[in-house]
């Protein structure tokens, strides 16, 4: 599993609206690359392009290439749906199905390639999935009960869990802990720790301690001002990135000097 | 999205303590206006069923040789009398309904997922269109045009179904209860497709996009987090139109030809007739004891739609904690 992703030249844009330009860069296998910068220079909007997110708004759409694996994902013949079966996404307000229960939340995606799944398979890859989401102790007694049962941080667990059961390659995380406490933060970081050895991660955050703690590559974008498209300003190793950044903004937003 | 109403806003220190009174007073209105329509409510509510009760009660009560004497009701008993009626009553509702659901929950579904924006407000403006059409009109469309239209159909049905007891011998015109329950499925169509819409477009994006990040197709995230969110929302519409069609009126009497049988024939003419246009049918010549006899079987019907609403919330309330409200 874990795969390499190379963007070049991607642009991203709202209808006439060109929110992200020219970003190129590579997201290594096995390793966590974090997104940061500060809101609205389109960290989401980028992070949404890399599972074909982005073009369900209406009027959404990208220029450039996003290959994985030597297949440019919008090549002419690329389904989104089985990209986004590649890509797995993790949203900012956790969001498992309130109709499902636990259980079947987490069966949710699986379900969708394989209806007639066996009752111990499917027993099984709860329990795998919610392990490897380091939830299982806690709902084990209750899988049959509804998904919003559960408190906030259990709740993004469950979403992860619900992701990484369709086996990804990739997980995409878009600002995972922004709305759980420390020690769900904690739990969520820990994991993506543990996930790292199976997965490529990406993940966005407005949390510099979380970026250095949990990544291994750091991305900083950036915007000029309303209106103008966001940048990728510079790309490099977590320490690297935090300790001696080669770009003056770069420096500016991690120590807090910044507007 | 922060519309911060009037009397929220002053929360600030700054607020002056001489409106907080004024403003519990006016919370205080608000308070007994609402209770007081509540209560109005049921004031009505409760006139209408001691309306119902009182005047039904002589034929309630009527000896058997009181009844004989009303023409047209030859049956040993009020209650043997009714009880055709309000089969044929429920029985072409839910004919109806069975029509209606499934086309107005795909119409609904294409207006709020799939259709591209322009079309999709021109569909919605159509079928609310269709809710504005009186039944009369409805009746005459009945009558006069679907009759001979749904004959070919009726025919084919019969010939090739009907060692089927639902679908035996057709008898032209199509003057029979399905002919009239296709007509009622129109009439209702719209309230279902209008309310199962609404409640399709309020389903939550935070769910629709999980379902797509999955790999769901666009019906696969419509199955996983549009209709279960829309469940209870159909079933409150479905009843809607359920109410809808036990009361229709001229549409079934324009169309029906009746009949007071406990039949499934649908194809047959001369086996049904509903409370309502039975009523509107037999009014204008009633009398006596006789009006008394029709206030019965509008009891009847009354306690019908009553225990269909109840049955309803019931269904709702029975996975609320499933359902996504909280
Ligand atoms: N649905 C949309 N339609 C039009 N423009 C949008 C839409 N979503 C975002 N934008 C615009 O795209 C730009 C980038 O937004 P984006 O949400 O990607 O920023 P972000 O870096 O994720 O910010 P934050 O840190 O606040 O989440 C902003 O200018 C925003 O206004
Ligand atoms: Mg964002």
């Amino acid at each position: 599993m874990s795969k390499r992703i190379d963007v070049t030249d991607l642009n991203v844009y709202y209808g006439s609206f060109l929110a992200v330009a020219d970003v190129s860069l590579v997201m290594e296998p096995r390793s966590v690359t974090a997104f940061i910068g500060p809101s609205g220079c389109g960290k989401s909007t980028f992070l949404r392009t890399l599972n074909r997110m982005h073009e369900v708004l209406p009027g959404a759409r990208v220029e450039g290439k996003v290959v994985m694996d030597g297949t440019d994902l919008y090549g002419a013949n690329v389904d989104p749906v089985e990209v986004r079966r590649q890509v797995g996404m993790v949203f900012q307000r956790p969001n498992p199905f309130p109709t499902m229960s636990i259980a079947d939340n987490v069966l949710a995606g699986v379900k969708l390639n394989n209806r007639r799944i066996s009752k111990s398979d499917a027993a099984d890859m709860v329990e795998s999935s919610l392990r490897g989401a380091n939830l299982w102790t806690e709902v084990k007694d209750r899988l049959d009960r509804p998904g919003s049962s559960l408190s906030g941080g259990q709740q993004q667990r469950l979403c992860i869990a619900r992701t990484i059961a369709v086996k990804p390659q990739v997980v995409l995380m878009d600002e995972p802990c922004s709305a759980l406490d420390p020690i769900s933060t904690l739990a969520i970081e820990d994991l993506i720790e543990e996930l790292k050895s199976d997965y490529t991660i990406v993940i966005v955050t407005h949390n510099m301690q979380q970026a250095a703690r949990v990544s291994d590559r750091t991305a900083f974008f950036n915007i000029e001002g309303t209106g103008k498209p966001g940048r990728l300003v510079e790309m490099g190793d977590t320490s690297t990135i935090f300790s001696s950044p080669s770009k003056k903004a770069t420096e500016d937003y991690i120590s807090g000097r910044f507007g | 999205m922060t519309v911060t109403s009037p009397t929220r806003s002053p929360r600030t220190p700054a607020a002056a303590s001489g409106g907080t009174r004024s403003r519990r007073r006016s919370g205080r209105g608000f308070y007994g206006l609402s209770l007081g329509a509540g209560i109005s409510i049921l004031v009505v509510l409760a006139a209408v069923a001691a309306f119902l009760l009182i005047e039904a009660w002589p034929a309630i009560v009527a000896s058997r040789e009181e009844l004989d004497a009303i023409s047209w009701l030859d049956a040993s008993s009020l209650a043997v009398y009714i009880g055709p009626l309000i089969f044929g009553t429920l029985l072409s509702s839910v004919l109806a309904l069975l029509f209606a659901v499934p086309i107005a929950v795909g119409i609904a579904l294409f207006i709020s997922h799939y259709a591209p924006r322009a079309i999709a407000q021109a569909l919605g403006y159509l079928v609310d269109l269709l809710a504005a059409i009186p039944s009369v009109v409805y009746g005459l469309w009945g009558a006069l045009w679907l009759q001979p239209v749904i004959d070919p159909f009726f025919r084919w049905l019969s010939d090739n179904l009907g060692f089927i007891p639902l679908f035996a011998d057709y008898t032209p015109p199509a003057r029979n209860v399905l002919a009239a329950s296709t007509v009622l499925a129109v009439m209702i169509l719209p309230i279902i497709t209008a309310v199962s819409r609404e409640v399709f477009l309020q389903a939550p994006r935070l769910h629709e996009e999980a379902a797509l990040a999955l790999g769901a197709t666009r019906w696969e995230m419509v199955r996983m987090a549009v209709l279960p969110f829309g469940r209870s929302g159909v079933i409150s519409a479905s009843m809607l139109g359920l109410g809808r069609a036990l009361g229709e009126t001229m549409a079934v009497l324009m169309i029906i030809s009746p009949g007071y049988l406990f039949s499934f024939f649908l194809l047959k003419p001369g086996q049904h007739q509903t409370i309502a246009a039975n009523i509107a049918s037999k009014f204008p010549e009633a009398s006596g004891l006789s009006v008394n006899a029709l206030i019965a079987t509008g009891l009847a019907l009354f306690t019908i739609t009553f225990a269909v609403n109840m049955l309803a919330r019931w269904v709702i309330a029975r996975r609320k904690e499933f359902s996504g409200a909280n």
